[in-house]
């Protein structure tokens, strides 16, 4: 019964969710630079007006293309909010992001093209962190089971710190913030056009941000699965961390200059190898002992 | 059971009446029958052994006469060898087919007198090597008869061998046959050197330079690959008394010190069929022979024999030296050439270095020797032969319509020659997609090595993945994208018998995808339950009650979406190009006011992971790994 509550939770209450964070994103980042900022509520406002909108576009393939995303996000965040298989979730996500790459080059637009292509790159570059979370989870548990991971005794966080880092350093590549957002870059001097969401207008545009939601509320429920345990009170600090590891992502979006895209792919291989990998080494010692 | 001797026999007969028809159209038209009959033959195969109980079975016990012939047979292959060498300069060749030869007569002539066995063995993995090499290799020659004719239209520098060309491809399936039927190690010696001669003689098809170079690199890597079959077989031989391929993997799977070094030499032969670092060479090599060749090695054939090798010693091999000289080759080359195929604009070539890729995981599996790896090799190999030989099929079609198999060539082939497209698309997804069964036993890999304990293989495994993904993707993106060589017109070529023999493989592709707990369940189970003698049931059953859920969302997500677009007109517009647009998406205005075209590309990183730069180092790694690791196997024995 539990699971069934939260998987419609998620299903309905997700937008919402990712809305009211995309909202506060805004305005602590605009208060970060002494600005006002828009008020809480306006990724809402905007997505409504972008459904009213007259849809235009280069490719009419291109709303299937989001459409499949959308609905396969839904069910990666379905999946993991009934406590089935992380690994299988995460394998449907990197289904949904085919998609979204789709969905940029179906246009053939040279910005939207680009766009797309460093977003293949970044999808290469946090893949392997994302499978080996699922690996210290099953080390930790002896299980990918999200239903079982979030009934442990004591935090994984205790088990998988080199994990955690690992995972919290590709949400900021996931997430598309700064210095990561090769893909979502800013054309100079134009805030419209912006990497792979170049030729997304009105509709297709909501679409996207809506499924934005559904998948930032999924990951932060997998940083959540970090702290969660079979005491309820566990719950409260979970969502603290989410929070707080939030509020992170915002800090170091606002405060980083946007990196080269080897140099990304590099550096997060690097720092996932080395702490995913002093990790696994840790837990194999303490296994064997 | 004399269907199996048939399916062996056979095509080698219809290899021999195909050399002597010389009217092309009456060749086809045989080739056509034959092959359907072997398809036929393998159904018929497959439905007496249910119909006998699905078990194993052993025949053929007295076989004085077949022994004879295949020791003639052997022979020929040398003398072959040996023509073929002094007549094209590469002398030292010779002494990798006269060495291994000479031992295996020495062997049947003087040798120890060995115990009876039956040279026919038949069980689950058999069956269904059988069942891959006759649908597939039956579909490959339907499409061959049709590729060859077109191919010799476009390339009029060729001498026109089709006659010969079919003739291989036939005693090839021949050869397969008769390698996964045989229990005795003497017949697996004779139809290894069998399929390595064949291999040899597709890729110098063409006969110019880079083809006679390539074959005979092809050539000595197989045959020295032979030479440690025949040691490993001939110390087989003289310290058991046997040649029986079971008795040798229930002995090291018993933990026998004498059984490892030969299974430690056939593990070691088997890699250089798959083609596995350092041997990779020659199967990019192989590229230059007509596609329906290379369809044929990268799918049903070749390759999958050394994978079938590795799968029966697998039990031999679980946790020991072997296992982890094996899996760490295999999960070294799935990283590596992944790495290279991102690195590649040729179509072909990016199929050859992923078949490679996927052996390697496929070896990996083998290698770490446990149920559950294996049940993920078997599928592996499985949607592997499917999807790889629809992908060659496919890429060797649009070549012929397109004039090119660049891939940056292929920019909107949606549009070009959209059933060729679709067909590649299914392709690709079955390659790396959620649904499809690739993932699914790339994830009972990926759990298999962290419960063995392996990770480095849990390492290569999810970096493998990620560089897997990539190649894929940036390829189906190319496909779907508007064409931007649109002005000139392609006519879609394409035989009938080629659109037959590709709508076979999408069907079965799909209905694999679909059925593929069920197939879990009915058929793989129980092979490893034979192999490992254990009933375990690999995949939980909430796993796959979740897996049909997943597998019939992801087909119908993408059906509802299409059907909600298509009631939508929509206001159609052109794409953003910084308000230089010229009035297609074409062409935008440049900074001499002079129309330019755009062109968009993939990222290919060549210099920094390209093969020039990643292969030698690669090769050197694995040579002293391979070396180190076989003479701490052979002074462990020793010692």
């Amino acid at each position: 019964m539990n699971y069934i509550g939260l998987v419609i939770g998620y299903i309905f209450l997700a937008p919402f969710i990712g809305g009211l964070l995309d909202g506060f994103d805004r305005k602590i980042s605009a208060r970060m630079q002494r600005r006002v900022g828009p008020p809480l509520l306006q990724p809402f406002y905007d997505v409504i007006k972008l459904f009213k909108k007259q849809v235009i576009t280069v490719s009419s393939a291109q709303t299937f293309c989001l459409l499949s995303y959308l609905f396969l996000m839904i069910l990666t965040g379905t999946m993991f909010y009934a406590g089935w298989d992380i690994l299988m979730c995460f394998f449907v996500m990197s289904t949904a992001a085919t998609f979204l790459y789709f969905a940029a080059v179906v246009t053939s637009s040279a910005y939207a093209t680009v766009g797309g292509n460093r977003e293949l790159v970044q999808m290469m570059a946090y893949e392997p962190a994302v499978l080996l979370t699922c690996v210290g989870f099953y080390l930790a548990e002896g299980t990918f089971s999200v239903g079982e991971i979030a009934q442990s005794e004591f935090s994984n966080i205790m088990y998988l710190p080199g994990f955690f880092v690992a995972f919290v350093f590709i949400l900021t590549i996931k997430m598309r913030k700064s210095p990561f957002d090769t893909s979502t870059s800013h054309h100079m001097h134009q805030e419209l056009v912006k990497g792979l969401t170049t030729e997304m207008g009105a509709q297709n545009l909501a679409i996207f941000q809506v499924a934005e939601w559904y998948e930032n509320v999924f990951l932060m429920g997998v940083v959540g699965l970090f702290i969660i345990n079979s005491d309820p009170m566990s719950i409260i600090a979970a969502v603290l961390v989410i929070v707080a590891v939030y509020f992170l992502e915002i800090l170091i979006d606002n405060s980083s200059a946007r990196m080269k895209m080897d140099d990304m792919l590099r550096l997060t291989w690097l720092v996932t190898l080395f702490t995913a990998g002093v990790n696994v080494l840790v837990l194999m010692l303490v296994r064997i002992f | 059971m004399s269907v199996i001797p048939f399916l062996i026999v056979f095509p080698f007969l219809v290899g021999a009446v195909l050399f002597c028809i010389r009217k092309n159209r009456v060749r086809r038209a045989f080739a056509y029958c034959c092959s359907v009959i072997i398809i036929g033959a393998v159904f018929v195969l497959l439905a007496q052994w249910l119909a006998a109980g699905a078990q194993v079975m052993t025949f053929y016990y007295d076989t004085h006469l077949a022994d004879r012939v295949i020791l003639c047979g052997e022979v020929l292959l040398m003398l072959l060898v040996i023509v073929q060498t002094i007549r094209y300069r590469k002398y030292w060749i010779m002494l990798l087919s006269i060495i291994p030869t000479g031992m295996m007569v020495y062997l049947e002539l003087k040798g120890p007198a060995v115990s009876e066995v039956g040279k026919i063995y038949v069980d689950h993995l058999s069956v269904l090597m059988a069942l891959i090499i006759g649908i597939i290799g039956g579909l490959i020659v339907i499409y061959g008869a049709g590729y060859m004719h077109g191919y010799h239209q476009h390339h009029k520098e060729v001498r026109d061998r089709r006659y010969y060309f079919f003739m291989i491809i036939f005693c090839f399936l021949g050869a397969m046959f008769g390698f996964v039927f045989s229990e005795s190690l003497m017949w697996i010696d004779f139809f290894w050197e069998v399929t390595s001669i064949c291999s040899f003689l597709l890729i110098g098809y063409t006969q110019d330079e880079v083809a006679i170079n390539n074959s005979f690199r092809a050539l000595w890597m197989n045959l020295f690959g032979g030479v440690f079959l025949a040691v490993g077989i001939w110390y087989f031989v003289y310290t058991q008394g046997s040649v029986s391929l079971h008795e040798l993997v229930d002995n090291g799977a018993a933990g026998d010190v004498l059984a490892m070094i030969p299974v430690a030499f056939i593990a070691f032969a088997a890699l250089t069929k798959a083609a596995q670092l350092p041997f990779s060479t020659w199967l990019i090599g192989a590229m230059v022979a007509p596609t329906p060749s290379s369809a044929l090695l990268h799918s049903a054939t070749m390759v999958k024999a050394g994978i079938y090798v590795l799968f029966r010693l697998a039990p031999a091999m679980a946790g020991n030296l072997i296992g982890f000289m094996i899996a760490f080759v295999g999960g070294f080359t799935f990283l590596l050439t992944s790495f290279m195929a991102i690195a590649q604009s040729d179509g072909k070539k990016v199929l050859a270095f992923s078949t490679i890729s996927n052996l390697g995981l496929m070896v990996a599996c083998a290698g770490m020797g446990k149920p559950e790896t294996v049940w993920a090799g078997v599928f592996l190999m499985i949607f592997h032969a499917i999807s790889k030989s629809l992908l060659f099929q496919d890429v060797g079609a649009t070549e012929n319509s397109l004039h090119s198999r660049d891939i940056e060539d292929m920019h909107g082939l949606i549009n070009i020659l959209p059933r060729l497209a679709v067909f590649m698309l299914i392709g690709i997804a079955g390659m790396f997609l959620a649904p499809f069964g690739m993932l699914i036993a790339k994830w009972s890999a990926f759990k298999a090595s962290i419960d063995t304990g392996n990770i480095l293989m849990v390492f290569f495994i999810a970096f493998g993945s990620a560089t897997t993904s990539f190649y894929w993707t940036k390829w189906m993106g190319k496909l779907i994208s508007f064409s931007h060589v649109g002005e000139r017109k392609f006519k879609d070529i394409t035989k009938k018998n080629e659109i037959i023999s590709l709508t076979i493989h999408a069907i079965l592709m799909v209905l694999l995808c679909m059925l593929f707990p069920l197939i879990s369940t009915v058929y793989v189970d129980p092979l490893l339950h034979e192999m490992f003698g254990l009933s375990t049931q690999v995949l939980p059953q909430s796993l796959l009650y979740m897996l049909v859920f997943v597998i019939l969302f992801v087909f119908i997500v993408p059906l509802l979406a299409y059907g909600y677009i298509r009631q939508y007109r929509r206001n159609v517009k052109l794409s953003y190009m910084n308000g230089i647009n010229v009035g297609d998406n074409k062409y935008f205005v440049d900074s001499f006011g002079d129309n330019k075209r755009l062109w968009l590309s993939n990222y290919y990183f060549h210099n920094m992971i390209g093969a020039r730069r990643l292969m030698e180092p690669g090769q050197l790694f694995m040579t002293s790994f391979l070396i180190v690791m076989m003479i701490m196997i052979i002074g462990g024995v020793v010692a």
